[in-house]
């Protein structure tokens, strides 16, 4: 994961509410390899007519808003189906922010497992920055808890845990490693009765 | 490992519990040590991305291990035509390969249903922590491990760490006692327990099924028994390993060669008292009637010696009207076109010969299409060895390669839309077996007889059970 301390980027405003993973990457594009690659699949049934081409209507589809990394939506943000995707998915578009008044509680988590930071603020705050044009900067000082919109500065709370990740730019895994000398004395005393282990030579020497 | 001293009552699963806990404390996320970690093609190739971007290695690829399953089509294994299906196939072995996975490919000796190969192999074992990537890894409970199915950020922090951070859950203990009505078995038995207790009604427990019906089942009626128990939303399933687990395991390719000293270690884990459980049920299956399903989850069900209930809320009747059956219906009417023998549920070698039992000299009912898919290349070589194949296609069945296959259709497998199947697997979602397609969830012998007669029957009163 990328650190993340102050970040400046282009707000785009979809500012509706019960914004379900389903609406933010549908079922046909789940079986895919990758985590990459969804982003031109993001919020498809909206982006995108019958006919597959581009809705001109929709704010991602619009040149001004190409480079947008700031996402404002509404309450109850990622609700539904526990696919990861959806995270992959905002984040393969570009952005590194969710504001909302709330969020599903298992795309919350899983958008901290992958560094897209989701920030939840008021009711009246978000309205604020639901004004947002792609001629305004939002800044977000995860250092002072701060967004920063025009001249008004809002607060906001992010768990400790997930802070430190951020900060830092580590991710579950490094966190767990930070375990890894009690992880290895576990190892230690583990039996196996002489059984045979599966497992074949490595044939390349990058992970090693 | 260390020995349990304790002053308290604890369950089977304290103790594993208690032997794999790394570092946390009770009542908060503890990070689990993972003895095992089962991979397949549909689940990894993220978590093995997340690993190349990070510079990282499988950290114990003696304790990791992968096969091929979902996508497998079961006519011609190497002759994959959706094309995504094979990238992922492909995937998975450039991935084993790099990372050291020991991977059974398709064609290969040991390729089969992840959940059929483990215990198959002697990987899985009592008072071992298995995870992978699939919902039905609580099969692995029937051996006495601690075993469940994790989402594909876990399955890279498995690969990275052999650990996974856990919140205990609640314990619950299902005594089974009584006398099984011959043509009633483990399928029934789980199914009655979902259908009574809801889709949802174990949520998050884990369980341990006790008592001396689940002492007398075998290792595969065992394994049916734990499978399910995802249905009815539980964590995972477990029963106490004893002689018939350990005679199952001897000799078995990853399995201890000093079992003295195994069966010695695994004695240890058992239950010291039913009131040690958070929750305790009593469950008779004396008087138990073969069940089948008739709605769109596999809490829906009946014995088949009733009639379909009244709808008591809006699921119900949304159920209802996709299968286009009616309350107050017989399953005896329900006309059948398909029939599924497989699955982790029921694709063991035991579930064939109970179905190649009832189908032996008799045939299919006129049009209807049959699938008997072996959950393993061991078991399709053992049961062709017996000549269950025989029996099979001579009943008018087709006898295919290993895989997941109709059970959810991610493979060319699927079951023609309007069309009730008769399957021996575990999910009667909506167009879980193909779009439009209509499932049946029984056992083995229930669906045998079923595709025997065009519409279910009652086994009990079959000349093959009783006679």
């Amino acid at each position: 994961m990328d650190k993340f301390t102050i970040f400046t980027g282009k707000p785009a405003v979809i500012y509706r509410n019960d914004i379900d993973t389903d609406q933010i990457i549908p079922k046909q594009f789940l079986k895919n390899i990758l985590r990459t690659g969804y982003g031109q699949s993001l919020f498809y049934d909206w982006r995108y007519q019958s006919d597959g081409r581009p809705n001109p209507a929709f704010i991602l589809n619009q040149p001004a808003y190409q480079d947008a990394q700031i996402l404002i939506a509404g309450t109850n943000f990622g609700s539904g189906s526990s696919r990861e995707h959806a995270a992959w998915a905002l984040m393969d578009f570009g952005f590194r922010v969710v504001i909302a008044e709330s969020f599903g509680p298992i795309f919350y988590n899983n958008a901290t497992k992958n560094g897209l930071l989701p920030i939840k603020l008021t009711k009246a705050e978000v309205k604020s920055l639901s004004q947002a044009t792609d001629q305004d900067r939002i800044t977000v000082d995860l250092t002072n808890l701060t967004v920063q919109f025009r001249e008004q500065t809002f607060h906001f709370t992010f768990e400790p845990m997930y802070r430190y990740k951020f900060l830092n730019g580590l991710d579950d895994i490094d966190l767990t490693l930070a375990h890894a000398d009690e992880i290895d004395q576990f190892e230690q005393q583990l039996p196996d009765f002489g059984a045979a282990a599966p497992g074949v030579p490595v044939k390349s020497t990058l992970h090693s | 490992m260390s020995k349990i001293n304790a002053s308290e009552p604890q369950t089977m699963f304290d103790k594993i519990w208690q032997q794999h806990v790394v570092t946390g404390e009770p009542g908060e996320p503890q990070l689990m040590y993972v003895d095992l970690h089962l991979v397949h093609e549909v689940t990894s190739p993220q978590a093995f991305e997340g690993l190349r971007a990070t510079h990282r290695r499988v950290r114990r690829p003696d304790k990791t291990f992968a096969t091929m399953d979902h996508n497998v089509p079961t006519e011609d294994v190497f002759n994959v035509k959706d094309v995504i299906a094979r990238k992922q196939m492909q995937t998975l072995q450039k991935n084993a390969a790099e990372f050291g996975v020991s991977l059974a490919s398709v064609g290969q000796a040991e390729q089969g249903i992840i959940h059929v190969i483990g215990p198959q192999l002697g990987l899985t074992q009592p008072g071992k922590i298995i995870v992978c990537g699939d919902s039905h890894t609580s099969t692995h409970g029937a051996f006495g491990a601690i075993a469940f199915g994790i989402g594909t950020s876990e399955v890279e922090h498995v690969f990275a760490t052999q650990t996974i951070w856990q919140q205990k859950p609640k314990t619950m203990g299902i005594h089974i006692h009584g006398q099984l009505q011959p043509g009633v078995g483990a399928k029934d038995v789980i199914m009655v327990l979902i259908g009574q207790h809801g889709f949802s009604g174990f949520t998050g427990y884990a369980i341990e099924f006790y008592g001396d019906v689940v002492e007398n089942f075998s290792m595969a009626e065992r394994m049916t028994l734990c499978n399910m128990v995802i249905e009815g939303g539980a964590k995972m399933g477990q029963v106490r390993p004893d002689q018939t687990t350990f005679a199952y395991l001897a000799g078995r390719k990853y399995a201890p060669k000093d079992m003295a000293t195994a069966i010695q270690y695994w004695s240890q884990f058992y239950t010291d008292d039913p009131t040690a459980y958070d929750e305790v049920i009593d469950f008779d299956v004396s008087d138990l009637a073969p069940y089948v399903t008739w709605g769109t989850n596999p809490g829906m069900a009946i014995p088949i010696d009733r009639t379909f209930p009244e709808p008591k809320d809006v699921n119900d009747q949304k159920a209802y009207d996709y299968v286009g059956l009616k309350p107050g219906d017989s399953p005896l009417n329900i006309p059948i076109g398909f029939a599924f023998f497989g699955s982790c549920t029921n694709g063991r070698l035991e579930d064939l010969r109970k179905a190649a039992h009832v189908l032996k000299g008799q045939h299919v009912a006129p049009g209807l299409t049959a699938l008997v898919v072996p959950g393993s290349m061991a078991i399709k070589r053992a049961a062709e060895k017996e000549g269950l194949d025989q029996i099979f296609k001579s009943a008018g069945c087709d006898w295919r390669m290993p895989g997941c296959s109709a059970c959810l259709g991610m493979n060319p497998d699927r079951v023609p839309a309007g069309v009730h199947s008769a399957s021996t697997s575990n999910r009667n979602f909506e167009g879980r077996q193909g779009a439009g397609s209509i499932t049946h969830l029984a056992s083995p012998e229930m669906v045998a007889a079923a595709a025997i007669h065009g519409h279910f029957v009652d086994i009990r009163k079959e000349a093959i059970i009783n006679g």
